[in-house]
């Protein structure tokens, strides 16, 4: 446990731009308070990036952003010992080559343990690296410091960030590593709240129009045939495209235009157009 | 009894930690429950449930434990007695030592129940003269009547619905895994086969040869490739499209849209039969073009791995007679058993996926094939087996 635990914690909520639930909220707050990072499952489009900027937003840190691909290794976030840069500077004579640590490139589990304050990681995807990848950072993220081999250094963090990490469980995240994190799975959001979120985006859309687009939406989503469901942000883009377009509620009656902008698979669009007009 | 609920959720099936509980136990500590059932149904289960699959369980074995507790079906009113009473329980298990903990991993339930009882009592004794368990007098965090240390406000307001209500509506049903397999599931499980070697072309830099060949260069930089590490797992699919197999042609093109899509695979082949594979093996589902099987197993070899998804149920001539293929103007020369063993015997490590039920396995052809190869269910469970057998 750190000490450097403020005693009046700000706590997370819903922002100008960014709806969550009360379940969010409260799992937000209860890993803020823990100090453990949170682990963010969902359907893509549900909103888990986004969710790391609002926090920040919300608690006015700085976001520090990890986008994890494929060939990503855990040591990256640490740091970066630039030996090519090293061997040419030697070879040439620029700069101090003597100094390794000026070829120390700090990654961004690094930089926001040095911060000078508390600030937010995101460490976005990190289920498409190597199965490995979450046990090799179990160590960092727990004791929140590590050390540079080449110089002896110890990057240990004076505040503590607070962890978001997002999956789309593409792989089984490995125990060890998922005992330590706080867990969520954001849901995908009922009408209610689908609303709210809508609004924030398109701010004074008429109400029966809304209610038409939703109707459709979730219709779209039962459909069984309809293999990659349409997620939030496909909503958004969908409204965006029928307010600019000028259509209204009459329109959408007995018709689905843009529906391009919901399917995105060419069999998806096959399948329900060969279903409606069966 | 509060630690009857850690072991209740794991005799229910979910993998809940030592370490995961004492969390819990500290969040309830700090005040993060909000003496609210329903705070504590999200709290509890962000600290104790990693994965979606298991939300289900969660709900089922949540709502079995609290249905019969008072506090549990008054949503209206926050902050009861019993449930603070209950939660207050939790404090006696942050006092443990890390030697009591191991021990309490060991313990059997009964055991530990026992064990409770006893430390219960003799905090009770030691009450009045101000006893180590409970020292501090006055700051709990539940007994306050909503006061929660540091101002952190927690969850929405009174006008949740209870915990038992949330539980009770059971919206992960169709996320459990021993029920639905999407292809994107489908795709994770088959992600597990992999073997990774350094073939191919040179792409990544090899900084140690590099540093010892610009050494041996007096310092000239001599840079030095390798080849990244890549898949090297072939996977043959072998898919039966018969009649009997057609409630499942949804689940079995899902297996195939996943496997074709997983690119990692060095090679990938997939080829469809009619109940039994002969000496013919088709590359379309409605079996209009062909590819003889010797050729098909002329490729292959033991570096490869298999897995043929089948019913593995049909008439007993289909599988062990020559002629006894069920399409009427096929008459084939061998049986298939013979095809089935010589797949075996190029690809030795290959699995059998039954999209049946097993306690539907039991006719004879179904257990003739399961003698040949190793048989699992076609749930994600069974295919994560299947996987682990063949890789």
């Amino acid at each position: 446990m750190s000490n450097a635990t403020p005693t009046t914690d700000p706590s997370f909520e819903t922002t100008s731009s960014y709806i969550a639930s009360d379940e969010l909220r409260q799992v937000v707050n209860v890993a803020l308070v823990l100090q453990k990072p949170l682990l963010i499952r969902g359907e893509p489009g549900t909103g888990k990036t986004l969710l790391a900027h609002a926090v920040a937003e919300s608690l006015q840190m700085p976001l520090i952003r990890w986008h994890v691909k494929s060939t990503t290794k855990a040591q990256d976030g640490l740091y970066h010992y630039d030996t090519v840069q090293r061997l040419n500077d030697s070879r040439f004579g620029d700069g101090d080559v003597s100094e390794i640590e000026n070829y120390i490139k700090l990654g961004p589990l690094g930089q926001a343990f040095e911060a000078a304050r508390r600030s937010v990681v995101l460490i976005d995807e990190i289920d498409k690296a190597d199965v490995e990848f979450p046990n090799d950072l179990l160590h960092e993220l727990d004791a929140m410091s590590f050390t540079v081999a080449e110089t002896g250094r110890e990057v240990a963090a004076a505040h503590r960030p607070f962890v978001l990490i997002t999956s789309n469980a593409e792989k089984e995240l490995p125990d060890a590593f998922l005992r330590r994190c706080i867990f969520h799975y954001i849901d995908f959001p009922p009408p209610a709240l689908m609303t709210d979120i809508v609004a924030v985006h398109h701010p004074g859309l008429d109400q029966t129009l809304l209610q038409q687009c939703l109707e459709k939406f979730y219709w779209l989503r039962d459909q069984p045939q309809v293999r990659k469901k349409p997620s939030t942000s496909e909503l958004v883009d969908w409204i965006g495209a029928l307010v600019r377009s000028g259509l209204d509620a009459e329109a959408l009656k007995g018709d689905f235009p843009f529906l391009g902008v919901l399917l995105k698979k060419e069999a998806d669009l096959q399948a329900l157009r060969g279903r409606r007009s069966g | 009894m509060f630690v009857e609920f850690f072991f209740h959720l794991r005799r229910r099936g979910i993998p809940v930690s030592t370490t995961e509980f004492l969390t819990l136990l500290e969040a309830l500590e700090k005040g993060l429950s909000a003496a609210s059932l329903t705070t504590f149904y999200g709290l509890a289960r962000s600290i104790l449930v990693k994965r979606v699959e298991h939300f289900d369980l969660y709900d089922g074995a949540f709502l079995e434990f609290f249905e019969d507790r008072p506090f549990a079906l008054r949503p209206g009113s926050e902050i009861e007695d019993e449930l603070l009473s209950w939660l207050q329980e939790a404090r006696f298990f942050r006092e443990l030592t890390p030697e009591q903990i191991a021990a309490l991993e060991r313990l059997d339930l009964e055991e530990l129940r026992r064990q409770f009882e006893e430390r219960l009592q003799e905090q009770d004794e030691r009450h009045d003269g101000g006893n180590r368990w409970i020292g501090t007098g006055g700051t709990s965090p539940f007994g306050h009547s909503g006061y929660h240390p540091g101002g952190i406000r927690v969850g929405g307001p009174g006008k949740n619905r209870s915990a038992v209500q949330i539980a009770q509506a059971r919206r992960f049903r169709n996320l459990r895994t021993d029920r639905v397999l999407d292809t994107r599931q489908i795709a994770v499980a088959l992600r597990k086969l992999r073997r990774l070697e350094r073939r191919g072309r040179a792409e990544e830099l090899d900084l140690e040869a590099t540093v010892d060949a610009t050494a041996r260069n007096f310092g000239d930089i001599d840079l030095i490739f390798r080849p990244p590490r890549e898949n090297q797992v072939r996977l043959l699919l072998l898919m039966d499209v018969g009649g009997s197999m057609n409630p499942y042609s949804e689940l079995t093109s899902r297996l195939f849209s996943a496997a074709h899509r997983a690119r990692h695979f060095r090679r990938f082949e997939a080829l469809y039969f009619h109940n039994c594979p002969y000496e013919t093996l088709y590359t379309d589902m409605y079996r209009q073009k062909g590819k003889p099987t010797e050729e098909v197993l002329a490729e292959v070899d033991s570096r490869w791995c298999c897995l043929i998804v089948g019913d593995a149920a049909m008439a007993p001539e289909e599988l062990m007679q020559p002629g006894g293929s069920i399409s009427y103007y096929h008459l084939n020369a061998e049986p298939g058993i013979d095809w089935l063993r010589r797949i075996k015997g190029q690809v030795p490590r290959a699995a059998w996926l039954n999209p049946d039920r097993p306690d539907w396995w039991g006719s004879y052809t179904t257990r003739k094939i399961g003698e040949l190869f190793p048989m699992f269910p076609l749930t994600l469970d069974g295919l994560s087996e299947a996987v682990a057998e063949v890789r």
